[in-house]
């Protein structure tokens, strides 16, 4: 296993990283609506878990599910060759707290 | 918590009447400034802070479905309602579809778990595809209710 990423079932190697939610009113309509869309400007399958919940880090639908409020530990997987880039952008918009706070 | 925990019966619209996001939530807020949920007095003021916010990115999210909403002080916790529109509402929606059903939140700036957990609630019933059919036919606020009260035992 590579240094952040994750074996899937079928043993492939999928980049991931772990972050945390810092931005005080957490992930609600808009910042979810500005992960989808970075995430969206990539190519590859972004998946974002907290804890058993597993959500498609390119639907606002689905980010919404995860009620992720401050201080709330995420673990983002980016399967596809523009993998690498796509989570430096997610992880860097959620250390600049979406631009809010 | 459950949709009916935060969403006001008697503020439930069957028939909204605006064909515009402006009218729409005017006539949504008013409903819950009837319902008592929302005073009078910041009538004004709650329904420009949705204003704001919708102007930063529509919450029109897609599949006929909008969730105007904003931060108020004047609340305490969550106050909600919802309104369905048969002829729907141009709300500028990310699949560029009218609006048939929409969720207005009003919620305190102060806790913002309250306001993440009330928009799961309401993402979750909507991402159920028959649900959201239902709730966007119902005709009379009670099927409207009586729907809610199905999907608060659905989604637990």
């Amino acid at each position: 296993m590579t240094p952040g990423g994750v074996r899937t079932s079928h043993g492939v190697c999928v980049p991931a990283r772990e972050v945390q939610v810092v931005n005080r009113q957490g992930i609600h309509a808009r910042p979810a609506t500005q992960f989808v869309q970075t995430a969206n400007r990539f190519r590859c399958r972004v998946t974002v878990h907290k804890g058993n919940v597993k959500v498609n880090g390119k639907s606002i639908m689905d980010m919404m599910l995860l009620e992720a409020g401050q201080g709330t530990r995420l673990r983002i997987e980016a399967d596809g060759e523009d993998a690498g880039p796509c989570l430096d952008a997610l992880d860097q918009l959620m250390r600049d707290k979406f631009h809010e706070d | 918590m459950h949709l009916m925990d935060f969403i006001r019966t008697d503020a439930i619209l069957a028939d909204l009447k605006a064909d515009s996001a402006r009218a729409a939530i005017d006539e949504m807020v008013e409903a819950l400034v009837k319902a008592k949920a929302v005073s009078a007095a910041e009538r004004r003021k709650v329904v420009d802070a949705i204003l704001k916010r919708e102007r930063k990115g529509t919450t029109g999210f897609g599949n006929g479905v909008a969730i105007p909403h904003a931060k108020h002080e004047s609340v305490k916790g969550v106050v909600a309602t919802l309104a369905r529109s048969a002829a729907g509402v141009e709300f500028a929606a990310l699949d560029g579809q009218p609006v048939h059903l929409l969720f207005l939140l009003v919620s305190n700036p102060e806790k913002p778990e309250e306001h993440l957990k009330a928009m799961e609630h309401i993402f979750r019933s909507i991402k159920n595809d028959n649900l959201r059919r239902f709730m966007s036919q119902a005709t009379t606020r009670q099927e409207l209710v009586d729907l809610l009260r199905e999907a608060d035992e659905e989604l637990g």
